[in-house]
């Protein structure tokens, strides 16, 4: 009974025990993805519960005795007995992330959020908009277009990251690459000669893509001023507002809309969000230093 | 025979130009084509001709002595390759380098230039359209340089 009345709560977004106590997962696999992304395969040892989410959705990742941060998840939806995390180590948290190694143990609470509308886009073309590490929180939900790919219309992923050197899952790219359903194009800031791929900023890729921009659903993460371009590129190709989400980042702590340090507008980001139909967010996402 | 008119007037960049100054435009025209490696022009040199580009891929490279070529942007089908023709003192300041075979319109920039002159009305709808592609260029170079996805404070 008790566990029925938490599930209740915890579906309104209130603070529940379980929604705070960290799972243990053991790390099964370590890769490095770039010179500062790496990938880790969890498996969870205390129940298979937490294994499994939706596209969009994020854990916190408990590193024991320095800290919890946030994180995508970045497997496959259909094979929860693994999961997934792509991180890129910037902070104090993340850098000592990536010193872990196969065999040790994470904390896990989650998972959290809002989810790609990856079901609510059949029928429509799909364009995947990726910058940097955004690629991780959109990859589950390439994994599930691409397993009902008969569902949808043309999906395009576009991705833009810094250098060659800096591309994300670059196997799994190429492989998608080959497919002829689907269109995948790359561009970096910068190459030297040797780089036959295109060079420039990912907006560039939205007016040659190939989508009806009216019977589309736009899937987009990144950083925030490359998201806000995008949109700018996306209006110009005459793709609706609500047509659009976004994957938001914010200071999230508590992950149930408890603590409010995500607080954007009226959202929290880690409950309402992270991701969010752009024309939800439109009055605030242009208001600085929200 | 078969002229560019069909596909120039049908080119975004041209398109809502009058028929007049598409035939004056048509006039200046010519197909090309470059193999991989091949360079349409090179740093320095007199810049005569724009480009349409109709397939392939195009880099533009700034020379570094101690780093090499480096590429700016690449241009693919679609897109219009060079606009030094229209400003003194014509000279290229950047490398084309073709990355994989490429077919382009070339456009006779001398030529075109003694057209402006001759008729401004032409004259101002081609700078029109050059000053929106310089626009667009310049915006997708702001944000190359706030290195979007280099490492934050």
């Amino acid at each position: 009974m008790a566990n029925v009345i938490e599930t209740e709560r915890e579906s309104k977004g209130v603070l529940t025990v379980e929604s705070m106590l960290p799972l243990r997962f053991r790390i099964n696999r370590v890769r490095k993805e770039t010179h500062d992304a790496f990938t880790l395969d969890l498996e969870a040892t205390d129940g298979a519960a937490a294994c499994k989410f939706s596209p969009g959705q994020f854990n916190m990742l408990y590193m024991f005795g320095v800290g919890e941060v946030p994180i995508s998840i970045s497997g496959n939806p259909e094979t929860p007995d693994t999961l997934v995390h792509t991180i890129r180590a910037v902070g104090p948290v993340t850098k000592a992330l990536r010193t872990v190694k196969r065999g040790e143990f994470l904390g896990i609470r989650g998972p959290f959020g809002s989810t790609w509308p990856v079901a609510e886009a059949v029928g429509n073309d799909v364009v995947v908009v990726a910058g940097g590490i955004g690629l991780a929180p959109l990859r589950p939900a390439i994994y599930q277009l691409f397993a009902e790919r008969e569902r949808y219309g043309k999906i395009a992923i576009l991705y833009g990251t810094r250098t060659p050197a800096d591309i994300l899952y670059r196997r799994e790219l190429e492989q998608w690459r080959a497919r002829f359903d689907i269109e995948v194009n790359i561009t970096v800031d910068r190459a030297t000669s040797n780089w036959r791929g295109n060079v420039g900023v990912v907006t560039n890729l939205i007016p040659k893509a190939t989508f009806d921009p009216y019977n589309s659903t736009v899937l987009v993460c990144g950083p925030e001023i490359m998201m806000r371009f995008t949109i700018t590129a996306l209006q110009k190709r005459g793709v609706p507002l609500d047509h659009i989400y976004v994957s938001m980042e914010r200071n999230m702590k508590c992950a149930v809309g408890f603590c409010g340090h995500c607080q954007y507008g009226p959202f929290f980001v880690c409950k309402d969000g992270p991701v969010f139909s752009f024309d939800r967010i439109k009055d605030w996402f242009y208001i600085r230093e929200l | 025979m078969d002229t560019l008119e069909p596909i120039l007037q049908e080119h975004p960049f041209l398109m809502g130009l009058n028929p007049g100054h598409i035939k004056l435009i048509v006039g200046c025209a010519s197909n090309m084509r470059f193999d991989a490696g091949q360079k349409i022009f090179q740093e320095g040199e007199e810049a005569n001709a724009f480009y349409v580009v109709r397939s392939g891929k195009v880099a533009l490279e700034i020379y570094a002595p101690d780093r090499g070529s480096l590429i700016v942007e690449t241009l693919g089908a679609g897109d219009i390759l060079g606009w030094s023709w229209l400003i003194p003192p014509y000279q290229w300041h950047l490398d084309a380098r073709v990355v994989e075979l490429t077919r382009l319109i070339a456009l006779d920039g001398k030529c075109l230039r003694k057209k402006c002159e001759e008729d401004h009305e032409l004259g101002y709808e081609l700078l029109k359209r050059f000053a929106s592609i310089m626009e667009q260029r310049l915006e997708a170079t702001r944000m190359q340089l706030l290195d979007l996805y280099g490492e934050r404070d």
